[in-house]
């Protein structure tokens, strides 16, 4: 957390109100998001106790276990819930497509992707490991022999942890929590750990009229009125759940049975809904805010990665392993780290506010157009090269130094690098040099737009998105050294008739 | 479950400050939670004087939301019962795989009661006097179930009591811990095995000082404990041994920082009360008086979070938004404070000079670029 995201929270407890940490939404939500709201039984590794689902914020989907300890409950829960999930999935699949090229040069191939993909929301980041376990307890499992499950279980299984390892890519809007949405776009004057929970959360985003933020964060805090946003659930609840299963196992006769199991469906409904609605009002404060620039083009990137799965679905279909081996482990986490700090920037450059960051710690800085020398050509060169520079003033100190690579957020095309920087009172001057942007002109004088003008503001900074990710080899090119390619996983029989008690 | 009999508090004071109920039995959990927080004189005052902190809070207006849920219980029940089922045989099957060395079966002995009797003090007798013949005399072959341990924290007798402890193989004994959290592919929540791991580690320590007193070698308690918990989704049994080493550096280093209970106390008013009988304003007046040291970590673990944390909140304590925030505001001891520095009120003294610089640019970039945000 930064100095500004500090003084945000203290103006937060000052206000009683959230405050905005961003300008922009830098996080895509899709015109037809699919929550879910799921709860477990306390105790259990995963067993599904219920969730509410669905596209719909006027019409969620209960999904009901009565006896959660009953394997052909848990697993006909699976596959209702498959009945949902698979077929939305499907939607965005046969979605219209766009064309997109692919590499650069002689490797360079069209490819089409759909123009949608499913985005899954759950209420917090609980919610997201839970996705990965009931993903891991399903991949696995066999469609034929004497564990055969229903062949939508295994496919639901891949889905879901495919999902659960791209929640892991920051920029990736494929998976996501509310609670991390929300809180990376607000500031509340409370504790990271009390901004986990969603209620409460919401309620200094956007307060009951006549309320601080503060106050109905408290208020929130009771789980009679928001019960807990799963998939943990109340231990109070739990003792009424309890005796409730209770008298379904004893129940005399079917009729009796199917009673008492609407009124579990009924209170599992209950406990739920209050999170199913602070769910679409999360979707709608954040729908409030402008798009940042770069959000198109990452949720472009999630949907091609989707018709990737898909397609390889279609093709081999193996299950991700129990476990990474060791080069893939290895390529998932430099992918991870290039995506960090491809995030990080794309969103400074979008966002004043988040720039401001880079400006606080020195890694950017902000200032006026004082001179400006277009007809300027790279002294000492063998062959004339026309390198223009512009002189810029800054009021604060300047941290960046000479010879280093930097850009402006408002030509991110140019390529620019600071030549001198001199002190000016309080603050610095910035000679810099532009080297290119100018719609590939070679001599002066430079096209409309292309050159900042004299008493412009400009803000440059050594953060850049464009920076190249590492070049790894391709999987089967991995060197002995590395142990050789890797071998796919193979799920066993083991797999397949794993316990799930 | 943690033992249910009462035990006396040995100082007085203690004693009178909680009044006529019986006191709580002071647990490992409660060293625990002590030692991730130091700095609260109010909760080694509560647990060490063995007050029912549930009911405290729930007479100050503050329900406390802690407790188990039953499906929970059941999970453990059945769990440890499997675990325990033939005489102990998962754990010396876990045993030897974990060690790799042959385990030869075991007798056991219940220690949850003496000969019916549950009293803490006739199972803490009976556990040392066990102790005593196991590690002394010839390889007895004798698996102690739930033994009754005792420990000195800050003037007090702490009560532990772990799930069991092997007879002694290759040399060494064994604690075992049996937990309902799963390993799934290996992995268990990595919380909850420190949880654990920090409660077997006073274990170990209380073992250690009991072989210390009887005159035998320490060393014979080993420095890693076998924690037992459910395999993958299923309910099989899988262990892996747990090196505590780190974890008792750091408890030994803990219970030195401790101060004496009963110091603390001192420092209470004589009209101070904590007995969760009488009313509400007293009750305040005198657990107000003890200091706290609130963070947001206590609302996962104490009874009493709430209250302070409106204590915390009412006296604008930077603690209570996270270590980050805190960390932005060396020296500054409240964030209305830190408010009035940045509107420029007050002049920020030499010491905060160069944190309240830095808060003041940031304040004024916030200003800059919020543009249309509000």
């Amino acid at each position: 957390m930064s100095a500004l995201t500090a003084v945000a929270t203290l103006r937060a407890t000052e206000t009683g109100h959230a405050e905005r940490l961003t300008t922009v939404r830098h996080d895509h939500l899709d015109d037809r998001p699919f929550v879910l709201v799921p709860l477990r039984l306390a105790g259990e590794a995963c067993a599904p106790l219920a969730a509410l689902a669905g596209t719909d914020p006027a019409d969620p989907v209960l999904l009901t276990v009565r006896q959660p300890r009953d394997r052909g409950e848990r697993f006909l829960f699976v596959e209702r819930l498959a009945a949902l999930l698979l077929p939305y999935i499907e939607e965005c699949r046969t979605a219209e497509t766009e064309t997109y090229t692919m590499g650069r040069g002689p490797d360079k191939e069209e490819r089409r992707r759909p123009l949608r993909a499913p985005q899954l929301l759950v209420p917090n980041g609980d919610g997201i490991a839970y996705v990965r376990l009931l993903g891991r307890l399903t991949r696995l499992r066999a469609v034929e022999g004497p564990y055969a499950v229903d062949p939508a279980v295994p496919v639901l299984g891949k889905w879901l942890t495919w999902f659960a390892d791209r929640a892991e890519f920051p920029g990736s809007g494929l998976l996501q929590a509310m609670t991390r949405l929300l809180a990376a776009h607000w500031a509340t004057g409370q504790s990271a750990a009390e901004d986990s929970h969603l209620a409460s959360l919401l309620a200094w985003i956007d307060p009951p009229g006549g309320h601080t933020g503060a106050e109905a964060a408290r208020e929130a805090e009771d789980p009679l009125l928001y019960p807990p946003a799963g998939p943990a659930t109340d231990v109070v609840f739990d003792r009424t759940l309890d005796e409730l299963m209770s008298r379904y196992d004893e129940a005399g006769d079917d009729r009796g049975r199917e009673a008492v199991g609407r009124q579990i469906d009924r209170e599992l409904r209950g406990q739920m809904l209050p999170t199913w609605e602070l769910m679409w009002r999360g979707v709608e404060l954040l729908r409030e805010l402008p798009e940042g620039g770069h959000v198109s083009e990452r949720w472009a990137y999630d949907r091609r990665l989707f018709a990737e799965y898909a397609v390889y679905l279609d093709e081999d279909g193996r299950p991700q392993a129990r476990r990474d081996h060791a080069v893939g482990a290895a390529r998932r986490l430099a992918r991870m780290e290039e995506a960090m700090a491809r995030y990080d920037a794309e969103r400074a450059f979008d966002d004043p506010l988040v720039m401001a960051e880079y400006e606080l710690t020195g890694e950017a800085f902000t200032g006026v157009v004082v001179a400006c020398d277009e007809d300027r050509f790279l002294p000492g060169a063998r062959s004339p090269k026309w390198r223009p520079t512009i002189t810029v003033r800054s009021e604060l100190p300047v941290r960046l130094r000479a010879g280093t690579e930097i850009k402006c957020p408002a030509r991110p095309g140019q390529k620019a690098e600071i030549v001198e920087v001199s002190p000016d009172g309080n603050g610095h001057t910035v000679l810099i040099q532009l080297n290119g942007g100018f719609n590939n002109k070679r001599k002066p004088p430079a096209p409309p737009g292309t050159l900042a003008e004299v008493d412009e503001t400009v803000t440059y900074t050594s953060v850049d998105p464009k920076s190249m990710p590492s070049v790894l080899p391709a999987e089967e090119d991995t060197p002995w050294t590395h142990g050789g390619p890797p071998e796919p996983y193979e799920p066993t029989d083991e797999d397949a008739e794993e316990i799930w008690e | 479950m943690p033992p249910q009999h009462p035990f006396e508090p040995s100082d007085s004071r203690l004693a009178t400050l909680r009044g006529p109920r019986s006191p709580q039995p002071y647990t490992a959990r409660k060293i625990t939670a002590l030692t991730a927080n130091p700095a609260c004189s109010r909760r080694a005052v509560l647990d060490a004087a063995g007050v029912d902190k549930a009911v405290l809070a729930q007479r100050m207006g503050y329900e406390p939301r802690f407790g188990q849920s039953p499906f929970a219980i059941a999970r453990e029940q059945a769990f440890e019962a499997l675990v325990k089922w033939g005489g102990y045989a998962e754990l010396i099957r876990l045993l030897r795989e974990q060690l790799g060395i042959p385990v030869e079966e075991a007798a056991v002995t219940d220690l949850s009661e003496v000969g019916g009797d549950t009293s803490l003090n006739r199972r803490a007798t009976e556990t040392r006097h066990l102790l005593k013949r196991l590690a002394s005399g010839s390889d007895e072959r004798l698996i102690l179930d739930r033994p009754l341990l005792t420990l000195e924290v800050a003037g007090q007798t702490a009560y532990l009591e772990p799930q069991a402890l092997t007879h002694r193989v290759g040399g060494l004994f064994y604690l075992a811990e049996i937990r309902s959290f799963p390993a799934i592919d290996g992995q268990a929540n990595p919380t909850a095995v420190a949880q654990t791991a920090k409660q077997a580690a006073v274990s170990v320590l209380a073992l250690r000082r009991a072989f210390a007193d009887m005159d035998l070698n320490p060393e014979q308690i080993a420095h890693e404990f076998l924690l037992i918990c459910p395999k993958d989704f299923s309910n099989r049994p899988y262990g892996r041994m747990v090196d505590l080493r780190q974890e008792l550096d750091a408890l030994l280093f803990q219970l030195t920082r401790l101060r004496r209970a009963d110091d603390l106390a001192l420092g209470l008013p004589p009209s101070a009360t904590l007995d969760t009988d009488r009313d509400e304003a007293e009750l305040d007046a005198s657990v107000g008086a003890l200091d706290a040291a609130y963070t947001p970590d206590c609302l996962s673990f104490c009874e009493m979070a709430r209250y302070c944390r409106d204590e915390a909140t009412a006296c604008a304590s930077p603690t209570r938004l996270g270590g980050t925030v805190r960390n932005t505001l060396p020296g500054i001891d409240s964030t209305r404070t830190a408010l009035a520095h940045l509107e420029g009120v007050h002049a920020p003294g030499p010491a905060e000079a160069a944190a309240i610089d830095h808060l003041r640019a940031a304040e004024r970039l916030r200003r800059l670029r919020r543009g249309g945000a509000a």
